[in-house]
């Protein structure tokens, strides 16, 4: 229990996961959506890092650096579709934003 | 064991941060949480050996996305509503737990090979040569991701530019 291995951090990476997959099915505003997103990638960010450290290969650390740099190209284009909907039809509801819905 | 006492620490206010991130209705203090859970993901990082990416770590998502995130709530005042659940909140919640059970138990079964660890090393001349290696590195999928940048960033600009 008290010596930390691999598992540890893979526990804690799928816990995160799974905190931020809950949010993003449940929560109806896009935000709170986009936020939950990147929980998501942060958690697989910390089991690339684990596996980098426990079995002794370098290209996890790599990995993680292309997870955070396609992070951040989401959350670019995310807010800008968010605050143009906010815009046209001023709701950040996921609900009311049907215009594509039949 | 100081290590695991600071996993453990840092384990209790990822998870009860992100947890904060789900259920509080304010989106604000949501945000504020989230920017904490990073936090703690870069001391993880640290405790792994990781110190080029518990820097940019701290950069990218605490410096600049975070920022990002506050000032898209600022921009879409949705204060009155908060951030309610979904018709989905219980079905999602199930399926949430069938999922952490699977995983957890996938990690725990499985036998790792987990060698003797060596002490942790400056990594960030390790991750320029498996970069930019010629024979095994990445070098075309860095070039990708900095078109992708340019490509989102302009994108972005794009399509919240008034008409």
């Amino acid at each position: 229990m008290l010596n930390v291995g691999l598992e540890h951090y893979l526990t804690l990476s799928a816990v995160l996961f799974c905190i931020g997959l809950y949010g993003a099915l449940a929560k109806r505003n896009v935000v709170i959506i986009l936020m939950c997103i990147e929980i998501m990638l942060n958690a697989v960010n910390i089991s690339l890092v684990a596996f980098s450290r426990y079995l002794g290969l370098i290209t996890g650390q790599t990995f993680a650096i292309f997870v955070m740099t396609v992070a951040a190209a989401e959350v670019a284009v995310g807010l800008a579709l968010i605050i143009s909907v906010y815009r046209h039809r001023g709701t950040v509801d996921v609900g009311e934003v049907d215009l594509m819905k039949w | 064991m100081a290590l695991s006492i600071i996993f453990w620490i840092l384990a209790v206010v990822i998870v009860g941060a992100a947890l904060g991130v789900v259920l509080l209705r304010n989106v604000f203090r949501a945000a504020l949480l989230l920017i904490l859970s990073f936090l703690g993901i870069a001391g993880l990082f640290v405790i792994l050996g990781a110190d080029f990416l518990a820097a940019v770590q701290i950069l990218i998502y605490v410096g600049a996305i975070s920022v990002l995130l506050l000032m898209g709530i600022m921009l879409t005042r949705e204060q009155q509503h908060g951030s309610p659940f979904g018709r989905l909140r219980w079905p999602a919640a199930v399926v949430v737990a069938a999922l952490l059970v699977t995983i957890v138990m996938a990690v725990t079964g499985t036998p790792w090979s987990v060698g003797i660890l060596a002490a942790p090393e400056p990594t960030t001349e390790a991750i320029a040569n498996s970069l930019f290696s010629l024979e095994r590195g990445f070098v075309l999928p860095f070039e990708i991701a900095s078109v992708l940048l340019l490509a989102a960033v302009v994108g972005a600009i794009v399509i919240v530019r008034e008409k």
